[in-house]
């Protein structure tokens, strides 16, 4: 019996009518989305607070009874652990992939229902577990969000008795919810698109998100693994990471594992996690600019080959992380050979974000302020990443505020200007109001500038040699007092960076209720999620019919054509020209 | 290679709609099921491929003692191979729409899943009382937990199954289960596939 496509199937819809099953036991993709967002960005606050606590201390040491050096290390782990999966990754893929993906491909809903509303609820009790360890004794961990033992799990480390436990145990759940969702999203974008939306014409958003899932996929296994093994050294006495030693003057039971071992397998997952956070914001990011500059993408081709390049090439690269571990030099060069090469399909998303860009009918709008934004931010971390994946040069820099600098501008404030050049673009679709534009740009403003006040000194601070992971400096010879000027310059500017996403908060919040009713395509956009009937799109999306796809989703500025854009379910003949006599023909006509 | 093809598609070139679904040939006869149940199988192929470099890795450190296999195992896995030839057979009597044949089919291949894993926790059993404990060596500990987790995975094959069964046996039409007894089929296979690897690293090394 041959399978129906999904596109010509003639299945009603089922609308969920009690508040329960709408808005809280919901399997329809978009709450889901939007639990998954409001998880995500909630999570997402503490770990902003806890930033700000960090940079109290650093900036001004010896002020703040209330942060002692345990607290300090369980502030650093529980930050960047926070962002990293929990806010980027669910953010991105939890909340846009699932938002977006039925719409932009022309679906009525995720193809597992119930596996995606199981998978938003998983993800909540990953949350929980992760934030009750900030309430059993001893505290969350302290051992760094990349958990190495033998710290992580000896005596002395902060939270090595039960947080580390409950850290362990919250990723794990986090992976089966992550797993839950992405075979959903993978099937739903091999199996469910529309008629005529062939995979080269779907929007560059989804591209990004498939890529990212099934790198997310086979990544986070590599976490799974390590995460059951440290579970089983910790709680059980075995050895898989733990070597012989000697902890508090007392010998422990464990024989000689292998610390690097874990490394290995940790960074096996964590370097394409960046990518994991990288690939969705690559593809936001090139329908936001191509929309609000009124110009297709520049290389649609090279763009999604440049995703799944990037995507295969993840997984070669992560001993780059480990250059100061100990290994062979050969494999050294090896990684540094893998990490370079990235660049290239990197460089190449580069020049067609700023070939985009270029003579286009730029819409100064608040999405388009904070793509713009990112462009800049992602070629400064960038290029500091081709400084720390040479082996030489990563040898004196690694473990100093260099590093940090790099990777907060490649995927921490990158990633987060998409997040909320999306948010801003899609808000109109989700919300069906308009935010305050003022209050966008006033965030948009103060963000920029701000994070750039708290990176780009960093920068400096680490080739003088200011390292990392310090709770205070102390007096040490090689650094001068200027150096702590800069740093609680760096803690002002982080202060007013986290106050001003409260703007953002207000913004949103306030715009959902009293903002004003938004058209349903404000910016005037192509592709298919801004032509549904209702906005916001019903349960099901569509109406009685799916929408037939004819184009790609970048037909903007078509030479003759009436609008300065075609949505991609628009009939040839439908389309109004000038000329009335011409015919409509797209691009190369 | 269509999918070669599919990616050195012009989209700025061709407009209208696509008579022939171009693009969709991956849709075409593939249930999502079947696609999503196969995703899930590479992401536990990757899971146990990772233990095993870290098998590998550790068994070169000082530690290392390598541990006996206990002749058990050879039953169990003749169990675990019966279990998937009866599964392949239950399939094809699905495919052929032969009611009797799939209730009774499903029923032995859970059996002698069961069998499997009785026989798992005898070895274990078996292992522990010799003195090879969990933590007494890396070796113990990777067999231990190679073993447990295809045990889990099991478990969470033996869900489907149950339901499936359950449905055979209260009269639903073959049909209607036609494809769940497929995907228990591919799901047996994979358990095997998975056990013969980690059976012969656990031998040989």
């Amino acid at each position: 019996m041959a399978y129906i496509p999904i596109a010509d199937q003639t299945e009603e819809m089922h609308d969920p009518h009690s508040f329960v099953t709408k808005y809280i036991w919901s399997q329809d993709h978009k709450v889901i989305a939007i639990q998954y967002g409001g998880i995500a960005i909630f999570v997402g606050l503490i770990a902003l607070v806890l930033s700000v606590l960090m940079r109290l201390q650093l900036g001004y040491p010896d002020s703040f009874a209330f942060i002692d050096p345990a607290d300090y290390y369980q502030f650093v782990t529980m930050h960047g652990m926070i962002m990293v999966v929990y806010l980027l990754t669910a953010l991105f893929l939890g909340g846009f992939g699932n938002y977006l993906i039925p719409l932009q491909i022309g679906a009525r809903d995720m193809v597992f229902h119930f596996l995606n509303m199981l998978s938003v609820w998983v993800y909540l009790l990953s949350v929980i577990i992760l934030l009750a360890s900030f309430f059993v004794s001893g505290g969350p961990t302290g051992a760094g969000w990349t958990l190495y033992p033998p710290q992580a799990i000896t005596e002395g480390t902060p939270g090595a008795d039960m947080g580390i436990i409950l850290m362990l145990a919250s990723l794990a759940v986090f992976i089966v919810a992550f797993t839950m969702g992405g075979l959903n999203y993978v099937t739903t974008i091999l199996q469910a698109r529309t008629r005529g939306m062939t995979l080269m014409r779907m929007p560059l958003s989804v591209w990004g998100i498939f890529v990212a899932t099934v790198l997310g996929l086979f990544a986070f296994p590599a976490l799974f693994v390590s995460a059951i093994m440290m579970t089983f050294d910790n709680l059980l006495g075995t050895s898989f990471f733990m070597p012989a030693m000697v902890s508090l003057g007392e010998t422990l039971e464990h024989t000689g594992g292998s610390p690097v071992l874990f490394q290995h397998l940790f960074w096996f997952f964590g370097h394409p996690e960046v990518y994991i956070v990288a690939l969705p914001a690559f593809g936001l990011v090139s329908d936001v600019l191509s929309c609000h500059a009124r110009k297709n993408i520049f290389g649609y081709r090279m763009m999604v080959w440049a995703i799944i390049a990037i995507g295969g090439l993840s997984f070669i690269v992560w001993a780059h992380h480990m250059y100061v571990s100990g290994m062979n030099p050969y494999f050294g060069f090896f990684f540094a050979f893998t990490t370079l090469i990235i660049a290239v399909p990197t460089a190449i998303k580069v020049y067609n974000w700023v070939l985009t860009l270029w003579e286009g009918n730029i819409r100064l709008t608040v999405p388009m302020l904070f793509a713009c934004g990112f462009i800049f931010t992602f070629i400064h971390g960038g290029l500091t990443g081709i400084f720390l994946g040479n082996v030489t040069v990563d040898l004196p820099l690694s473990d100093t505020y260099f590093v940090i600098a790099h990777f907060h501008m490649v995927m921490g404030v990158s990633p987060v200007l998409v997040l909320y050049a999306a948010i801003y673009h899609w808000f109109p679709k989700m919300s069906g109001r308009m935010f305050n534009v003022t209050l966008g740009k006033i965030h948009f403003w103060a963000t920029f500038f701000g994070t750039y006040a708290i990176y780009l000194p960093m920068h400096y601070l680490g080739i003088m040699g200011l390292p990392r992971r310090y709770y205070a400096m102390g007096t040490t010879d090689f650094l001068p007092d200027s150096a702590q000027a800069l740093n609680a310059n760096i803690t002002l500017a982080a202060i007013w960076v986290a106050l001003f996403q409260m703007v953002f908060i207000v913004n949103i919040i306030w715009s959902i209720f009293k903002g004003k009713k938004a058209d349903p395509n404000p910016w005037e956009a192509t592709s298919l999620e801004w032509q549904t009937p209702d906005n916001p799109p019903c349960h099901g999306n569509w109406g009685p019919e799916l929408p037939t796809v004819y184009r790609w989703a970048y037909e903007y500025s078509v030479p003759g054509a009436k609008a300065d854009f075609i949505p991609q379910n628009m009939a040839p003949e439908d389309v109004e020209m000038q000329d009335p006599n011409a015919k409509y023909v797209g691009h190369d006509g | 290679m269509s999918l070669l093809k599919t990616i050195f598609d012009k989209p700025w070139d061709y407009q209208g709609e696509d008579p022939n679904l171009k693009g969709r040939e991956l849709a075409e006869g593939m249930h999502p099921k079947r696609i999503a149940l196969r995703m899930f199988l590479a992401v536990v192929f990757v899971l146990f491929m990772l233990f095993i470099v870290a098998y590998f890795i550790r068994m070169e450190l000082d530690d290392w003692r390598p541990m006996p296999e206990p002749g058990l195992l050879w039953v169990n896995t003749i169990m675990l191979f019966l279990c998937s030839a009866v599964m392949q057979w239950t399939r094809g009597a699905a495919q052929k729409n032969m009611p009797r044949q799939v209730k009774w089919g499903m029923l032995v291949s859970g059996a002698f899943t069961l069998a499997f894993i009785f026989g798992q926790v005898g070895a274990w059993q078996e292992l522990n009382n010799a003195g090879f404990f969990l933590a007494s060596n890396p070796a113990n500990a990777f067999f231990y937990v190679l073993t447990g987790l295809h045990g889990l995975h099991i478990l969470g094959g033996l869900w489907v199954w149950t339901r499936s069964t359950f449905k055979a046996w209260s009269g639903t039409e073959v049909k209607a289960i036609r494809l769940s007894v497929e995907l228990c089929a591919v799901y047996w296979h994979f358990l095997l596939l998975v056990w013969l690897i980690i059976f012969a690293l656990l031998s040989y090394t």
